[in-house]
């Protein structure tokens, strides 16, 4: 189960329908501990819909996820959080008035800050706050946003938006990635640097677990690809083997 | 003299409703119809405590604060997991609630005829017996109530709200149990709300139920909407506005019976030039809306 010893994410027989069409349908599924692994499909294949139902979002009609030996199935979308799976959306989210680095600093897990009567009367919470920007430069450092971190958020590009959220994920201290099209509609060069980070991301030992519809970054970053069609997954492997098969080929490679 | 004081003793108490429910609708993003009543229950609990069983003027204020934020949960554990809009409603039906029982609740609240002579509130020693004095103590109330919402607002609290008010989805995804900061939020604005209620008692020395009808709440929602909501100066600015403007009308010479309407009227106009032309208020900079 583990390869080691940390717990792994898995699902079993999850299914979701909505107005009677199948989002999902006993999807069965088990990710490495660490790695990169791409899903692909053509669109409704109920790829986001899988990871709205892995982070809480959306409940499955049916089956279970675990990480470990934990069940996740009808825990709310914070306590995943907390357990260190984070997520990035399609439509990008961040609170775009407000400068990157307060969009980051909002990610730190556990802020005594948060709290009503340390917010109210201050103890602790300067140096708290210290080490938590401390902590945000250095995923904004990570993501090549350092020099950014006062601009407004809804300043940056497209794509830096895409790696905010994902300095947002790392911030939140995710150890589970799930990202939604981190690369689509990017101008190519903040493409290869997106992928240049999740390659290190998988030599600090995370998983990160990426929609794409992009082929050409999906070869050459995933470690393992899946295939998704109609809410089920079809295919998986490595990707030289995955996305060779002819079937596959037609359907996405064209 | 006494006259001036007194419309800024009003100022002061509107400047605490105005800022606490600006930290729900301006910072959070969440709209409660209920703050008339929460003032009324800060009323009646410390108006009763004092004259039923003699406590002290700052133990009915800070009994009024916990019982509001105590009664606050009854709505807000239960309807802040619905959609806001369906929150806003929820808070209406409680506000008429709350008025029935200020009206209905005989025994308790007589009712209809009010509680009469409420005492002047003396702390430690210090009694509160001329317009003066009384306007020192409206403005530390108001000063506290202002300060507490600064506080949070500045804070990684602040943090929070801001983001549950531009996209609650992304601060859940980020670990926010976006609920629990609901539902504190709200309690503290009922519990300032209520705080302002129990210097209204002191105050006027009189209470019945007319003070804290459901026009009461909407004239709040208007200071905050024309001040501007979601910044600190916004409520200040609207309630300065919508509590002296109607004395202002009083030296136009108008018959009481035509100015009461006309203020109505005014009211409602300037809510709606507000909102078409200059929908973040007058000095806010945010706006109501998501």
């Amino acid at each position: 189960m583990t390869n080691d010893g940390r717990p792994t994410l898995r699902c079993e027989g999850l299914s979701k329908s909505f107005d009677g069409t199948h989002a999902l349908q006993n999807v069965r599924l088990e990710f490495p501990s660490a790695g990169i692994v791409a899903i692909i499909g053509p669109n409704g294949a109920g790829k986001t819909t899988l990871l709205n139902v892995l982070t809480g979002f959306l409940r499955a009609d049916g089956g279970r996820f675990f990480l470990g030996e934990r069940e996740l199935t009808r825990l709310p979308p914070h306590k995943i959080s907390r357990l260190g799976i984070a997520r990035t959306f399609q439509d990008l989210r961040l609170i775009s008035q407000v400068p990157v680095l307060e969009n980051v600093l909002l990610a730190r897990p556990n802020q005594k800050g948060e709290r009503l009567l340390p917010a109210l009367l201050r103890y602790g919470v300067a140096r708290e706050e210290a080490r938590n920007h401390e902590e945000a430069m250095r995923w904004l450092w990570f993501v090549g946003l350092d020099e950014k971190a006062h601009e407004a958020a809804g300043e940056l590009s497209y794509g830096q938006q895409k790696l905010l959220a994902l300095a947002c994920c790392l911030a939140a201290e995710g150890r589970i990635l799930l990202l939604d099209e981190p690369v689509a509609g990017v101008h190519p060069e903040m493409i290869s640097q997106i992928l240049d980070n999740l390659r290190q991301l998988r030599e600090q030992g995370r998983l990160v677990v990426f929609i794409e519809h992009d082929i050409a970054a999906v070869r050459q970053v995933a470690d393992t690809v899946v295939v998704m069609d109609e809410g089920r997954v079809i295919a998986q492997g490595k990707p030289n083997e995955v996305l060779e098969k002819p079937e596959i080929i037609e359907a996405y490679v064209g | 003299m006494d006259y001036a004081a007194h419309i800024l003793i009003l100022t002061a108490i509107y400047v605490s409703l105005a800022i606490s429910l600006d930290l729900l609708a301006g910072r959070m993003g969440i709209l409660s119809i209920a703050h008339a009543g929460f003032y009324g229950l800060g009323a009646y609990t410390a108006a009763l405590l004092v004259i039923r069983c003699g406590a002290p003027f700052m133990i009915g204020v800070v009994a009024g604060m916990g019982v509001a934020a105590l009664i606050s949960l009854v709505v807000s554990l239960p309807s802040l997991r619905l959609h806001d809009d369906y929150f806003v409603i929820a808070t209406f039906g409680f506000q008429m609630i709350l008025f029935s029982i200020f009206t209905n609740w005989m025994d308790l609240t007589n009712g209809p005829m009010g509680i009469p002579g409420i005492p002047q509130p003396v702390i430690l020693g210090w009694r509160v017996d001329t317009h003066l004095e009384f306007l020192m103590l409206a403005a530390i109330f108001a000063t506290a109530s202002c300060l507490v919402v600064w506080r949070i607002t500045t804070s990684p609290l602040g943090r929070v709200l801001h983001a549950i008010r531009e996209d609650e989805v992304f601060a859940k995804s980020l670990g926010k149990n976006t609920l629990r900061f609901k539902v504190t939020v709200f309690a503290v604005s009922a519990a300032l709300a209520a705080m302002a209620g129990s210097l209204y008692a002191h105050y006027i020395t009189y209470i019945d139920p007319t003070s804290f009808t459901v026009m009461e709440s909407i004239l709040v929602i208007s200071m905050v909407i024309i001040g501007g909501a979601g910044s600190l100066w916004g409520p200040l600015v609207g309630a300065v506005v919508l509590v002296t403007l109607p004395e202002a009308l009083r030296f136009v010479g108008l018959p009481s019976s035509v100015a009461a309407n006309l203020r109505q009227i005014i009211y409602g106009s300037l809510l709606v030039v507000m909102m078409m032309f200059r929908p973040r208020g007058l000095v806010g900079n945010c706006g109501f809306s998501k």
